[in-house]
């Protein structure tokens, strides 16, 4: 026994003196003055396969590869080389020099730096991997205390309560994406009465973009608590913000100022999203140009102006909104957002959101962080009164002659309203020739198939969306029935359906995807005298 | 929901016939209706007189086409009374009432 420790000791003083060792063997307690150099293996090398399967130590003398890694360790003196290979995977190599004694290795030599390696093999595997993940929680463990950071930056500047203003009604939603976005939005009184609304994206995420976010926060409240136009507002903002922002950081802020008794919006706009108005006459985004903050010096903001009426409204919002990405990768967009802004009810905000959510699906990972604003002037100074808001939902199943059921439930639902009785019947009959098509063709007439009604009033719109499931032909566009070509034999007689719906009432719409098909009923109740659309 | 399904009554006073129609005009009324006109099919004159109908779908207005198409090839002329301010409407808005004569709505405004 003594004997092959002796032999160890030499051969590992060996090792040292000919200054050949591996990666991961420690060089150990034998107070080694260098540091032994290490040996890269090319990962296509021959020498790595063969290592790989060698089942034991290998004389470097007595390989015949062509390998770049052979040479080295020849070069270096390393004449014995034991593989370490813990489950099939080579981990590393114990190289060792030319016995002090100058003899070869002997076989016993050989089975014993064998038996030594099969130990080291997997106690080095293990090693390895505990440094690895040890190295990966503590970058894990930074990353995560840097977003709780960030989180705790954003969340704090944004602010806590919701302006009261009287005449109107101020809704906010803010939900940042996993990894924290720069999404910020504000209120503040001035001393006009009026009060500043902003809202605002800064590019990047994490603490810079936080700091960012809260820098601007700062000089816009400062800025616009004592400069008037809100044009003049950014571009004061903007170059405070330019000598100080980190390079390829910018903001996108929409900056308003609102009277809360006129419904008069003074606004400016630093390349943020365009604001969209609901307006008695429709949908509409109100443009105004700028660049962003903090990109160039010297900058100018048109200042634009417009007045919401009661019962009109005005929606602020973010990219994370128009950039979310359906399941055909398809964004969201500023077109289908305004067209949902038109068709929403009197909660602009779950309107929004309910659409967003049926566009991206379920399972949907939010992509980047989401802000809305939104204010609506609720006053009744001037004008008619606005009706109240009716919210109603039901199903009926697809059995022929339901359609009068829909045509009655949808009646009930909007009696608080009050409508005139001949608006009534018009929205009686559409109804019910929407409701017989979903239920004919949608459904195919088959029972257990519902066809799904919702009804929605508010601010001066009735909307009735009557869905199927999209089981038959497309019904196409409504065509003109030519009576004169039925009563000659050359049309067939029927075909009244969509023609009917659309006289009926004051728009029609007509949603596709894929097992819903919709068809979206408008009236407007305001000033109405127009019924036949 | 109460429904009807309609029921064609054929009045004959003389000169002129009329068929007066109880209930719904749908896609039910079919048979009611050709039945009725087959009974006034050679009148020269022939009323339709929609005083008791409460409901009138895009299904009716078809079949009403029918009859104004058989009433043409027969050389009838054919009027309506007793229409709804809203039926009488969509029987503007589908030109039913260029091809027959509208004699009185419910209202009694001509």
């Amino acid at each position: 026994m003594a004997t092959i420790t002796q032999t160890w000791r030499r051969v590992r003083r060996k090792e040292l003196s000919a200054a050949a060792a591996e990666v991961g063997v420690e060089a150990g307690a034998e107070t080694p003055t260098v540091e032994p150099p290490t040996f890269e293996i090319a990962p296509n090398d021959p020498l790595l396969a063969y290592l790989q399967s060698a089942g034991g130590a290998v004389e470097v003398d007595r390989l015949e590869l062509d390998s770049p890694a052979v040479t080295a360790l020849r070069a270096a003196g390393v004449s014995l080389v034991v593989p370490l290979v813990s489950q099939g995977e080579l981990i590393g190599t114990l190289n060792l020099g030319p016995r002090l004694s100058d003899q070869q290795y002997s076989t016993d030599d050989k089975k014993l730096l064998d038996n030594l390696a099969a130990q080291a093999a997997p106690a080095l595997q293990v090693a390895e991997l505990v440094r690895k993940q040890a190295a990966e929680a503590a970058s894990r463990e930074r990353i995560e205390q840097e977003l709780r950071v960030a989180t705790l930056i954003q969340q704090n500047f944004l602010p806590r309560e919701l302006p009261d203003l009287p005449g109107w009604q101020v809704d906010a939603y803010y939900k940042p994406a996993r990894e924290v976005g720069g999404d910020f939005y504000d209120f503040f009184e001035l001393d006009t009465g009026e009060v500043a609304v902003v809202i605002g994206d800064v590019t990047d995420k994490g603490v810079p973009a936080a700091m960012v976010m809260a820098a601007a926060r700062s000089v816009l409240r400062a800025s616009g608590s004592r400069i008037v136009s809100p044009g003049d507002v950014l571009r004061r903002v903007n170059d405070l913000l330019v000598p100080d922002i980190p390079d390829r950081m910018f903001v996108t802020c929409l900056y308003a100022v609102v009277d809360p008794a006129t419904g008069r919006i003074r606004f400016a706009n630093a390349g943020h999203n365009l604001p969209i108005a609901r307006t008695a006459g429709g949908t509409v985004e109100l443009r105004a140009t700028g660049m962003p903050l903090g990109l160039l010096p010297d900058m100018e903001y048109e200042e634009v102006e417009a007045v919401l009426a009661p019962g009109e409204s005005l929606l602020l919002y973010s990219d994370g909104i128009t950039e979310a990405h359906g399941d055909g990768r398809e964004m969201f967009g500023t077109d289908r957002l305004a067209e949902h802004v038109t068709g929403a009810g009197a909660d602009l905000i779950d309107g929004v959101l309910t659409s967003l959510e049926r566009f991206t699906g379920g399972g949907w990972e939010q992509e980047d962080d989401i802000t809305i604003v939104t204010l609506r002037r609720t006053g009744v100074a001037a004008g008619p009164v606005p009706a109240p808001p009716i919210q109603a939902s039901f199903s009926v199943p697809s059995r022929p002659g339901n359609e009068r059921e829909a045509m009655a439930r949808v009646a009930d639902a909007v009696a608080p309203l009050s409508l005139p009785p001949e608006q009534l019947e018009r929205l009686r009959t559409a109804v019910s020739e929407a409701a017989m098509n979903a239920i004919e063709h949608g459904n195919l007439g088959r029972e257990e198939l519902p066809i799904e009604i919702e009804v929605v009033a508010a601010d001066g719109v009735l909307t009735v969306r009557i869905s199927d499931l999209g089981r038959g032909e497309p019904a196409g566009e409504a065509e003109v029935p030519d009576l004169e070509a039925k009563l000659n034999g050359l049309q067939k007689s029927r075909g009244w359906g969509l023609f009917l719906i659309e006289q009926m009432v004051d728009e029609l719409r007509v949603h596709d995807e894929p097992g819903r098909h919709t068809v979206e009923l408008v009236l407007h109740l305001e000033g109405e005298d127009d019924g036949n659309g | 929901m109460a429904t009807a399904e309609l029921e064609a009554r054929v009045r004959d006073d003389g000169g002129s016939v009329a068929i007066e129609l109880i209930g719904d005009i749908d896609g039910r009324a079919e048979a009611a209706l050709d039945a009725a006109y087959a009974q006034v099919a050679d009148a020269g004159e022939v009323l339709l007189d929609f005083s008791r109908v409460e409901y009138i779908n895009s299904t009716g207005i078809a079949l009403i086409v029918g009859v104004l198409a058989q009433a043409r090839k027969n050389g009838q002329s054919l009027s309506a009374a007793g229409l709804s301010n809203h039926y009488r409407e969509i029987f503007e808005i589908t030109r039913l009432a260029d091809f027959m004569t509208i004699v009185e709505d419910r209202e009694g405004t001509a």
